[in-house]
């Protein structure tokens, strides 16, 4: 049955992103691109009601889109991201010359390829829906077109971005090829009276775990991730590490639980490797950098090796606890890089770490904002972080790996040095000459908000847990 | 001698290596990392077009038919990515490519 209606968040998204165009188009020449980006806001805050309205589960477009509440969960994520990394953007796309409508408009329709990725029930949707993601964040990364390093960041995720979707398609091929479907549920039913996967098939889920580890920057495929994060401009990074990681993980666990949950035997071992690899490299390679955009680069990468532990468990327990895990992760990178972006000095954006001494003496409160996450980020309770990162290895211990979460919890506890080490130099260092002021409105409210969430989780975590375990439940039918 | 199927699968994944070496091995210019990405893409096709031949069913050509559009706006957009970088450096040789070590 074609029931359009289904995908309406999406196709408002959609003609949303086409109006503000326009809208950007007839502006007078030359004018800010302030107008676009709010209302831009708008209408993610539109989209987001258009989410929550509806509920249970359908699917629909001969079965390629499927609504749940497991996607409802990921998109509420997505919207709430995307809105943030709009709203922090707005002072420095302004001071950096990168003031043109677009960049609202881009990272709208970035948004709607993100929705469609979550919502994808077909290997067709889901190459589509990613092709809809990176296409323009290739563009935003390469935004400030007159800067060698931003470009050069553009052409680097560019190339390895295509180099992944190619190997995701040629997956997609083999497991069309062997089960002679490409509807997660048709590939499921193929599956389910085969004694033994066939090679074929191995392949091709290998390839499109692959793909996928690249979307998502585990480790082997996290190459790229370090120089575009340092590379793109601040805002571009900060909405690259909240929305697409949420995304990419979400359709990871939806590509790989629906269409091949009766094999978990086959790809577990896998996922294990790639998320054990994550939390290390996660873990000993931020420790040499000095560039916070690196250093929250090599950060993102240990915590997707985190989330893809209640992966590799393979159940509902697992999925919730990775939906908390993002949820948690989602807010203390937007309160971490609305302190990034609020790093200047004479009016130029500094991103070494060595530039926060002293913060303590002359920000207290974006000192204090920034220990919260730190402390968060590196899983000290009662922190949010701490909660994230219980609910994962709690899965993984009761799916029976309990080596990954052994390796999973030694791993972050030498991810907590270079954590505090951050807090230690905004504390403990002499001050260097001072960050400038004011923050601004809108990256101190982000910052304020978040660091609220991250400190006061502890007091209801229930919710949350509630929520993702419905969400979770709708992907073990 | 017939070609069948495995024939066509073959040739699609030595195209396919032939895009991945490219676009690790080549020391020129960027140019040709393009051309191997498309490369690739076209390997899928061809796998995509012989299994649906093959099991007659039709999804795969479909399949084929969204991979070539996307394929297109890939390269549009690698191309202008490519033109704007070209600007700056004034160079697209791969081993200029070094502003950030990585």
């Amino acid at each position: 049955m074609h029931d359009f209606a289904i995908a309406f968040p999406e196709i408002f998204l959609a003609v949303a992103s086409m109006a503000l165009l326009m809208v950007g188009v007839f502006q007078k020449p030359g004018s800010s691109s302030g107008l676009v980006s709010w209302l831009g806001v708008f209408a993610l805050g539109i989209t987001l009601i258009l989410v929550l309205s509806d509920e249970g589960r359908s699917v629909s477009f001969a079965g390629l889109f499927v609504v749940d509440s497991f996607a409802r969960f990921a998109k509420v994520l997505i919207l709430i991201g995307s809105a943030a990394a709009l709203v922090m953007s707005q002072g420095f796309i302004k001071r950096e010359g990168m003031d043109r409508f677009e960049y609202p408009v881009l990272i709208l329709i970035a948004t709607l390829g993100m929705l469609m990725m979550v919502s994808a029930n077909d290997l067709i949707s889901l190459y589509m829906g990613i092709e809809l993601q990176s296409l323009p964040l290739y563009v935003l990364a390469a935004f400030k077109r007159d800067s060698t390093r931003t470009t050069e960041a553009g052409l680097k995720y560019f190339v390895l971005g295509a180099l992944s979707s190619g190997m995701l398609l040629y997956g997609c091929s083999m497991i069309y090829g062997f089960t002679g479907a490409t509807t997660f549920g048709d590939i499921a039913n193929t599956l389910q009276g085969q004694e033994k996967a066939s090679i074929g098939l191995i392949i091709g889920i290998v390839f499109l775990s692959a793909g996928l580890a690249f979307k998502v920057s585990a480790v082997p495929f996290h190459m790229w991730t370090p120089d575009v994060y340092e590379g793109a401009p601040s805002p571009v990074t900060a909405f690259f590490a909240t929305a697409p990681k949420v995304a990419a993980i979400a359709l990871f666990l939806r590509a790989m639980l629906e269409p091949f949950g009766g094999m978990e035997a086959d790809w577990r071992q896998i996922i294990w490797l790639i998320s054990v690899l994550s939390m290390l490299l996660g873990a000993f390679a931020a420790i040499g950098q000095r560039n916070i955009k690196r250093l929250m680069a090599y950060s993102s990468i240990g915590h997707v090796g985190y989330a893809l532990v209640g992966l590799a468990a393979a159940n509902a327990e697992g999925v919730r606890g990775v939906l908390v895990y993002l949820t948690i992760y989602l807010v203390m990178n937007i309160g971490t890089f609305a302190c990034i972006l609020a790093m200047r000095r004479r009016d130029r954006m500094v991103e070494s770490i060595d530039d926060l001494r002293g913060l303590a003496k002359t920000h207290k409160g974006m000192a204090l904002a920034l220990t919260i996450f730190m402390f968060s980020l590196a899983g000290v309770p009662p922190l949010a972080g701490f909660f994230g990162k219980l609910y994962v290895f709690m899965a993984a211990i009761n799916a029976g790996l309990y080596y990954l979460a052994i390796i999973g919890v030694l791993a972050s506890v030498v991810g907590a040095f270079y954590y505090i080490r951050i807090i230690k130099i905004m504390y403990f260092d002499e001050p260097s000459e001072p960050l400038s002021l004011p923050i601004g409105k809108e990256l101190g409210f982000l910052m304020t908000v978040s660091a609220l969430l991250v400190a006061l989780f502890f007091i209801i975590p229930g919710e949350l847990v509630n929520v993702a375990a419905g969400a979770a439940d709708s992907l073990f039918p | 001698m017939e070609i069948g199927l495995g024939h066509y699968l073959t040739v699609a994944a030595i195209l396919f290596t032939l895009g991945i070496f490219g676009i690790f091995m080549t020391r020129k210019t960027v140019i040709i990392i393009l051309m191997s990405i498309e490369l690739m893409l076209l390997a899928v096709n061809i796998n995509l077009v012989a299994f649906s031949t093959h099991l007659n069913v039709l999804v795969g050509q479909v399949f084929a038919m969204f991979v070539l559009t996307v394929a297109a706006g890939e390269a549009a957009i690698g191309l202008a990515i490519l033109v704007v970088y070209f600007r700056n450096r004034g160079s697209i040789a791969v081993e200029d490519i070094n502003m950030m070590k990585g």
